[in-house]
């Protein structure tokens, strides 16, 4: 997984809430066995009509997002399904950061294991955020994960909160699985444990 | 005297194998459910890091989001969706994964073969990497949907790093009114908490209406607590749940089977424990929920109207409200009873069970689909179907008209030729109504199984009372 310490790019509003997994990539694209490749296919039913044509209103088919690397959008960002292949899409597109100010769950987990960072903010932040991305091309943020902050193009500043595990995992580019593997003694203890407590769980198959 | 502790609490703590300085836990997972949609990257991670799968035992395969409902068997004419469930049979072998292959009897969708099997258990953790996973927590399990990342993470090392989930209790009190079921018990539910409500919670379902529900319909519940935002949604095993698990496939036996009830019963909530957040609802008056919007919160009871966007405080809301009934092409402040609907679907891992099959066969008996409208029920399983059959319920839903489909996910997200073309509206028991869910342009009304059977048989939404 790619590190995320700091960057700075034009962020694209999308002010709308409850933006779920469907648009974000709908589920004819899920019939792939890769990971790669899904940038295209982002927001696939609002970014192209049905012939396959841009539809030059949405947001990321302006000539001033088409590079966007944050996304500002409202509240309750990625609800739906569990697919991975919504962060996928994000990213391939070249999304790293997206602020809202609430993530599903199991969408946020997922951002994180694909070194794309999700900041949860203030309704009033928000807002602020939101206009700075309505400014086209001079739509710069600048996100750092290590202070947690977010800048303006004006130079203003607001602070984010985050897990640190979870942002010291990011920063470092670190594979979890591995991680855990070296925790094999722990697991194997405890599988000795739970084989005496609840026996019965080994019954299956 | 030690904290007392909710049922998720309890489940949660004895499944720790390690809880880091910030919090973070190594949660130990008792039970994979694994599909063909959300696997073949995972297993792709495995082989290019050389790992193995570490508990193939505890893990379960099964195809069932792309199959075809239409036969059994056959070879699948959808490129993608043929490669998707071969890369999963390929797997399973190279892994050594226990799958039930399309042939099987015992084939189904996912979060239906699980119960059926005995292979979700009280007091366990289950995970899959599908949302809905949230519907194994009606015994009294913590299950939960997570992304592929995750799925290899549970593959390689049977556990998971997870933040604790916070408490949530909704307590539902009062009997189920005629006419209504679990699905409109949820619907009414959602409405209330919004789709983020549960954001961040596991939510446990408490109360006499939960009481008195079937285990298909505390499955129903727990199914869609995703739509309500939470993880994972959880019920204290009782009677009805042990009476249920009781001689399954994979259940325990003998003196295994008393140590395992002894130990379930000491799973419930203790009485004074903390909930981070709770509600409590009386559904005594409720009427049949239906959905008229593109969001889970989007319901009204079959006796309303279509809302208007101004009825909604928040601006966002609004808009929201108003690209919904643009899409859905409807007009604010018209009866809900007057949508005229094209299909109706039953079926899904929400209403996909015998319970289901049978209420809707209840509503077809003696009737028939109007000629306009094609209605597909599908069987969330090879044994429900087998049962359904044994039954006499195929021949009284064929004899009315409807089509009586193989089991799998079909159209409730319309990855196999199952799906809704544009413009068409359907009143379907699946769980997601986001825009081109069920098909490009194509219209979803959620509806309980007797509900979307009534509108077959008169061609637009109706009050099942009123049949």
């Amino acid at each position: 997984m790619e590190s995320f310490t700091t960057l700075t790019g034009v962020a694209a509003p999308m002010n709308k809430i409850n933006v779920d997994t469907d648009m974000i990539i709908p589920k004819q694209f899920l019939k792939t066995i890769k990971r790669a490749g899904l940038g295209k296919h982002l927001f696939d039913e609002m970014r192209y009509d049905r012939a396959g044509n841009e539809i030059v209103d949405f947001v990321l088919n302006k000539p001033a997002y088409r590079t966007a690397q944050i996304l500002v959008a409202g509240d309750n960002f990625g609800c739906g399904s569990s697919r991975e292949h919504a962060p996928w899409a994000l990213l391939d597109f070249g999304i790293r950061c997206v602020i809202s100010t609430s993530f599903a769950d199991i969408f946020y987990n997922n951002c994180f294991k694909n070194g794309i960072l999700p900041i949860a903010v203030s309704k009033l932040e928000l807002d602020k955020l939101m206009e700075y991305a309505e400014r086209g091309s001079n739509a710069t943020l600048t996100i750092d994960l290590e202070n947690q902050t977010i800048s303006g193009p004006d130079g203003s500043e607001a602070i984010f909160e985050i897990d640190a595990f979870k942002k010291h995992c990011l920063l470092n580019g670190l594979d979890d699985i591995g991680l855990t593997m070296e925790k094999q003694n722990k697991i194997e203890s405890y599988e000795k444990n739970m084989k005496h407590s609840q026996p019965w769980l080994n019954t299956a198959e | 005297m030690s904290k007392p502790r909710t049922l998720f609490d309890k489940i949660w703590e004895t499944h720790l194998v390690d809880v880091q300085e910030d919090g973070t836990c190594l949660l130990y997972i008792d039970r994979h459910l694994v599909h063909e949609v959300t696997s073949p990257q995972a297993f792709e991670g495995l082989k290019n890091a050389g790992r193995t799968v570490y508990r193939p035992e505890a893990t379960l395969a099964v195809p069932d989001h792309n199959v075809p409902t239409t036969e059994r068997g056959g070879y699948i004419e959808n490129e993608e969706s043929r490669i998707q469930v071969e890369t999963l049979q390929k797997n399973c072998k190279d892994f050594g994964v226990p799958l039930y292959d399309v042939n099987d009897i015992r084939q189904g969708i996912v979060h239906i073969i699980g119960p059926e099997q005995g292979f979700t258990l009280p007091g366990t953790t289950i995970v899959c990497g599908d949302s809905h996973t949230a519907t194994h927590g009606a015994f009294g399990a913590i299950a939960f949907g997570i992304g592929t990342s995750e799925v290899e993470h549970v593959l390689a090392t049977q556990t998971l790093l997870q933040a604790p989930l916070k408490n949530m209790r909704i307590t539902v009190d009062g009997g189920l009114p005629k006419g209504c079921t679990a699905k409109d018990l949820i619907l009414a539910l959602i409405k209330i908490i919004g789709t983020a409500g549960g954001t961040g919670c596991a939510i446990e379902y408490a109360g006499k209406a939960i009481r008195d529900l079937s285990m298909e319909g505390r499955m129903t519940v727990c199914n869609m607590t995703i739509e309500g935002g939470a993880r994972c949604g959880i019920i204290a095993p009782d009677e009805t749940t042990f009476e249920y698990v009781r001689g399954r496939p994979m259940s325990p036996k003998g003196a295994q089977w008393e140590s395992a009830i002894r130990y379930w019963r000491t799973l419930p909530s203790d009485a004074d424990a903390i909930y981070h957040k709770e509600v409590t609802l009386d559904i005594k008056d409720i009427v049949p929920q239906v959905t008229w919007g593109t969001s889970p919160e989007d319901v009204a009871p079959i006796t309303g109207t279509v809302p208007n966007p101004s009825d909604f405080e928040d601006k966002l809301k609004q808009e929201s409200v108003k690209e919904s009934l643009h899409y859905m092409g409807l007009a604010a402040g018209m009866q809900i009873s007057d949508i005229k609907i094209d299909k109706a679907f039953i079926g899904s891992c929400t209403n996909g069970r015998i319970e289901d099959i049978r209420a809707a066969a209840d509503i077809a008996k003696g009737r028939t689909v109007v000629d306009s409208v094609t209605a597909l029920v599908v069987p969330g399983s090879g044994l429900v179907k087998e049962q359904a059959e044994e039954e006499g319920l195929d021949k009284i839903l064929l004899e009315a008209g409807f089509e009586w489909r193989e089991p799998g996910c079909s159209m409730c997200l319309a990855m196999n030729d199952d799906k809704l073309q544009p413009g068409e509206r359907c009143a379907s028991t699946s769980n997601r109504n986001f825009k081109g869910r069920q098909g490009f342009n194509g219209r979803t009304h959620w509806v309980s199984p007797a509900m979307a059977a009534a509108a077959a048989v008169t061609g637009h939404l109706i009050d099942v009372r009123d049949l």
